[in-house]
């Protein structure tokens, strides 16, 4: 589906990327992980098309994409809604900017995602981890099939985020499009995903991939399990060294 | 609601009564000339008196005003348009814009006459060049504030520079360009009453003009108050397009 080819990427003197080669199939979830101003966010923008990379090409189902944009569906780490428009208006945006809007698909979307309630409200009468949850239908109604989200939950506190992980994977694993996500929690990527990729700093390159062995559909209890705690301090020994 | 509203009001109310009682009180008790300062209550009377046969004049003033305000809006979102969409243009004119605004109209108002004559071209442009200014700066502020992490969003799902300026840019700076228009609406008033001294058949300025040449003083602050209550008119009602405009911003404020 997504595959990038050696991508590097640097801003004046300062290298951010170097050689980043990953690829993201079909229907897959797949987490990047590393700290913060480990270039990350340059990473989605070269895959959004708003940056061209100073070398390497990036591909989606085989079509060459570097430097174009309008074919990946975004969900930034604000939510980012319009505040004039109904959350119904809202979540049709990605679709009117590539053509038609489908109001019943956006609906029962909406029902089944818990928002049916506020399909006419304005988002500021929303709380913060429902205009998330509108955010992440925006970028599911979306006509593009692979999202990136770009650390969606790290302005959320603890609580609503372990509602929103769960949510979203009970959303997302209905529905199967391919979902690149940063973040910098090795919780909330662990959880998620089928696979991590670990970035070091200065300029990021990628340090390891890390399959996921945990089954779907996943639930609160692999949170505590043994496993999981085992995955999860293998992936901080990774990041640390 | 109503009685927020009372609330609120009947400060600047009482001040408003005090001050036309205290006035009253002094023009009779200084024994002041109706032709010098005539008291409220001559004002009132002389209304009354000269009501049938101002309309019309009224009639031609607002509408004056109404084209000229119209042709402003236009003029004011265009420009705000093009100089937000050509930085180049923008650079290269926008201290022109600045320098025209530094010329009183007033000065502008006989070369426009000598120029097109005395219909209602010169008018309108004195009325345009008064209401575009405030509409294309606070535009423009509102397309150049436009929230960064929409725009990114916008660019990220592969927007065009039109989407990103009807869909975004365009519908953000609503509320900027209502505080525009509610100044614009004031202003295009007082210039088509100054447009009017230039020379015309009907208008409250020419009505003033009559007045005051002989003398009737208290039609001229009939004209004055009139001129008031229009642009107070057109003051509430884009206040009312506004909150129609920009509920959805309304509601959050109240909450």
């Amino acid at each position: 589906m997504l595959e990038l080819r050696h991508v590097s990427k640097s801003f004046g003197q300062k290298q951010v990327l170097q050689e980043i080669s990953l690829h993201v199939s079909n229907g897959e979830f797949v987490s990047v992980i590393g700290p913060s101003g480990s270039g990350k966010s340059t990473m989605f923008s070269l895959i959004g098309g708003l940056l061209e990379p100073d070398a390497g090409e990036i591909y989606l189902s085989g079509e060459n994409i570097t430097n174009k944009r309008g074919f990946i569906s975004y969900m930034p780490q604000q939510a980012s809604l319009f505040p004039w428009r109904t959350i119904m208006e809202n979540v049709l945006v990605g679709q009117e900017l590539q053509g038609k809007k489908d109001y019943e698909r956006a609906e029962a979307m909406l029902e089944r995602a818990g928002l049916g309630d506020v399909i006419h409200a304005y988002p500021h009468e929303l709380s913060g981890g429902m205009k998330q949850r509108v955010a992440f239908i925006r970028a599911l109604l979306s006509p593009q099939s692979l999202m990136l989200l770009d650390e969606p939950f790290s302005a959320l506190d603890e609580f609503t985020r372990t509602d929103m992980q769960k949510w979203l994977l009970s959303i997302w694993e209905d529905d199967e499009q391919s979902i690149l996500f940063i973040t910098h929690n090795i919780d909330e990527a662990l959880f998620l995903s089928d696979k991590i990729i670990i970035l070091s700093v200065n300029p990021a390159e990628i340090k390891e991939v890390i399959e996921v062995p945990f089954k779907r559909p996943r639930d609160e209890e692999l949170l505590l399990s043994e496993e999981f705690l085992q995955w999860k301090r293998r992936i901080m020994e990774v990041i640390q060294f | 609601m109503n009685t927020s509203v009372l609330k609120k009001i009947w400060r600047p109310f009482l001040a408003i009564l005090l001050f036309i009682g205290l006035w009253e009180v002094a023009t009779r008790l200084f024994s002041i000339e109706e032709w010098l300062l005539p008291a409220p209550s001559d004002i009132v009377m002389e209304a009354r008196s000269v009501i049938p046969t101002f309309l019309p004049h009224l009639q031609s003033t607002v509408t004056l005003s109404v084209s000229g305000f119209l042709i402003g809006t236009t003029v004011g979102l265009g420009v705000a348009t093009i100089l937000h969409l050509m930085p180049r243009v923008r650079e290269t004119f926008f201290p022109f814009i600045i320098i025209s605004q530094n010329m009183p109209i007033i000065v502008l108002a006989p070369l426009l006459v000598i120029w097109f004559g005395f219909n209602a071209l010169p008018k309108l442009i004195i009325i345009t060049l008064a209401c575009f200014f405030p509409i294309a700066v606070s535009a423009l502020g509102g397309f150049t504030q436009t929230n960064r992490e929409l725009v990114h969003y916008m660019k990220m799902m592969g927007a065009n520079k039109a989407q990103l300026f009807w869909k975004l840019e365009l519908p953000h700076a609503v509320p900027s360009i209502f505080s525009g228009l509610k100044i614009a609406g004031t202003y295009s008033v007082m210039a088509a009453v100054v447009s009017e001294w230039l020379g015309a058949q009907k208008g409250i300025g020419v009505f003033m003009t009559l007045a005051a040449s002989s003398y009737r003083t208290s039609r001229v602050f009939v004209a004055i108050i009139v001129a008031m209550i229009i642009s107070l008119a057109f003051y509430g009602l884009i206040l009312l397009l506004e909150k129609f405009f920009i509920r959805w911003q309304q509601k959050g404020e109240n909450n």
